[in-house]
């Protein structure tokens, strides 16, 4: 008598294929309208398929319509995180051109305030990167850190997020005495506490340390092959911070320090982040300590605008405003490429004028185009799950990202 | 140049680079330049992946951060690729470019940086320069089944196509655009130096002389 395996309808010789999933471009992980293509291999990842452009606006085609001036604002709506930083790229490229002297109050609030903006923008992806991996507390906390900082924007420029408030040739207006005075008091009895009683709880998280240790170790070589820049290129041990190597406004005068990762993994992207709010707050003391008086725009009345009050006296003061505010300024032809270190990374913009008031090409380098390119390498071989923690390391707006 | 008074980023000076370049590269480069502070070195098209590569291993550029399309729709190749290259090691960058028209292929140099694979997509997606080499050339920034290439200097501000949810297909629709107003473009620029129109009051001045 023998046996004979009943076949089962369900197994048998078929081949299991791979499953192919959508993450996003409605996911609260993906930090936007990101869309990618997962292929899964049970779960884990094959090939990640990343598709971006979904809020693209066409940033670069429209400043090509407008006059330098009108074309600041639209640099805002990039990284909407991080405002001023985008911003700071864009001035220092017209004034490069333009050869143009920025007082020096003006370069002090510049990096006074682009620094605020690094805290600022550093609070939202720390406090997301955590949620991402499953705490929500950090994230509360951090949220009224960046409370606090978008009040302070509010107060210099009038805007919570969209500022407008650096001009090529120096800032928009000076800031009140009493909101240095009151930025000075926030770093020490706010900014501190709240910043590490909100690290307290993450650092040595058990559960934090194992979505984020060894997850998407990257080599110092493939960094640079990738074009990384900002923390994911300090994370990966190699000290490239362009506030330090190529300094701009004020930085050379800036006593601060570049944290570098040792293992290059998710963990350490955080903790580079970590470490650079503490040096944004030591940068931000320096600013408040040494800041000189004196105006805080170029008096080159073909750039800045008069005094509102020699307007009312002076017809030349007049026709100044006029015109600046409606043919705007010329620039001298030319193409230039200039990039500062945004918290993101290194933010460029390569701007070519043809001596004309507007922009002849504005090429936007956004930082997370590098970073998420490398998503398939960096993804392969890891589950589902830590894509959403490799995406919150990367730090990814895609305001910046589509333009 | 002269004297220096903005405050952009500075990095290692220019001083000998533009004629160590020149060394290596010998005759794959057409012109160079240094203006406003930055080298611009123009190559031959087909030598493009040639120059950056010696470029990468001979002078330590190590990192492409960025590949820039712009158009010049007078010109005979109407279009211009630039390369941004930086250094870490000797803290210096340059700009490369090579000129190209809508039918002449770039060739690709994604086996030099991995990274320029999105930057040649944006600009082949952006201004309709191909290619030749890059193995997954799809469009990047424009919606799925664009048609055209948005930046090019002929493409209209307006665009076009505009989109909308239909109620009755129950889809997103396509129609040609429709503004209730006329898109507005000032000319700002002084009518006494750049005016390419009659002045008003002057439009039977022509028919004396």
């Amino acid at each position: 008598m023998s046996f004979t395996l009943e076949q089962s309808p369900t197994t048998g010789d078929e081949v299991i294929t791979n499953y192919t999933i959508n993450f996003g471009p409605q996911h609260p992980a993906a930090h936007g309208v990101l869309r990618m293509v997962l292929e899964l291999d049970g779960e884990l990842i094959e090939r990640v398929d990343c598709h971006v452009g979904l809020l693209h606006r066409g940033t670069e085609k429209l400043i090509e319509y407008k006059t330098y001036l009108q074309a600041l604002p639209y640099f805002d709506r990039l990284d909407y995180c991080s405002p001023l930083c985008m911003e700071h790229s864009y001035v220092l490229a017209v004034e490069k051109l333009l050869n143009v002297e920025v007082p020096l109050r003006a370069q002090y609030l510049r990096v006074l305030f682009a620094e605020l903006t690094r805290i600022c923008n550093h609070m939202l992806n720390m406090g997301s990167h955590v949620m991402d991996v499953g705490a929500m507390t950090p994230n509360l906390w951090l949220f009224e850190v960046r409370e606090d900082c978008l009040n302070f924007f509010e107060r210099a420029s009038g805007a919570r997020m969209h500022s407008a408030w650096f001009r090529p040739g120096g800032v928009h207006e000076d800031v009140p005495q009493q909101l240095l005075d009151d930025m000075g008091t926030w770093l020490d009895t706010r900014l501190k506490p709240l910043f590490e009683d909100a690290m307290s709880l993450v650092i040595d998280n058990r559960i934090f340390k194992q979505r984020n240790v060894d997850i998407a170790v990257v080599s110092k070589e493939d960094a640079l092959a990738w074009g990384f820049s900002g923390p994911m290129i300090r994370a990966a041990g190699i000290p490239w911070d362009l506030r330090k190597s190529q300094p701009y406004d004020v930085y050379d005068r800036m006593d601060f320090e570049i944290p570098v990762g040792t293992r290059s993994d998710c963990y350490d992207r955080f903790m580079v982040r970590v470490e650079e709010v503490r040096q944004s707050a030591r940068i931000m003391k320096q600013c408040l300590a040494e800041m000189p008086a004196g105006p805080v725009h170029s008096d080159d009345l073909k750039v800045s605008p008069p005094r509102r009050a020699a307007m009312k006296s002076d017809m030349e003061s007049l026709i100044h405003h006029f015109k600046l505010y409606t043919e705007g300024f010329h620039v001298p032809a030319g193409e230039v490429y200039v990039a500062t270190e945004s918290p993101k990374g290194e933010f460029g913009v390569y701007l070519v004028s043809d001596g004309s008031n507007k922009p002849y090409r504005c090429k936007i380098r956004p930082t997370a185009f590098s970073h998420l390119q490398a998503m398939d390498f960096m993804c392969k071989g890891h589950m589902l799950p830590d894509a959403t923690a490799i995406l919150g390391a990367i730090d990814v707006v895609f305001g910046e990202c589509d333009r | 140049m002269g004297q220096v008074f903005h405050s952009a980023p500075r990095f290692a000076a220019n001083d000998g680079v533009a004629d160590a370049v020149a060394a290596t590269l010998g005759a794959r480069l057409l012109s160079a330049k240094e203006d406003h502070g930055e080298l611009v070195f123009t190559v031959a098209r087909d030598s493009i992946a040639d120059a950056l590569s010696l470029l990468r291993d001979r002078h330590e550029y190590q990192q492409l951060m960025e590949i820039a399309g712009v158009d010049y729709p007078d010109r005979a190749e109407r279009f211009e690729v630039v390369y941004m290259l930086l250094s870490v090691t000797r803290n210096h960058r340059v700009i490369v470019k090579v000129s190209a028209s809508e039918t002449t292929p770039v060739p690709t140099i994604t086996q030099l940086w991995p990274n320029a694979g999105w930057l040649e997509r944006e600009v082949f997606d952006l201004y309709g320069v191909i290619f030749s080499g890059n193995a997954d050339l799809r469009r990047i920034l424009t919606d799925y089944g664009f048609e055209g290439h948005p930046f090019r200097k002929d493409f209209p501000l307006s665009g076009y196509v505009e989109v909308r949810y239909s109620e009755e297909d129950k889809r997103v629709v396509y129609e040609p655009i429709r503004l209730a107003q006329d898109l507005r473009q000032f000319d700002f620029m002084s009518p006494w130096e750049g005016a390419e129109y009659v002045l008003p009051g002057d439009e039977k001045a022509g028919d004396k002389a």
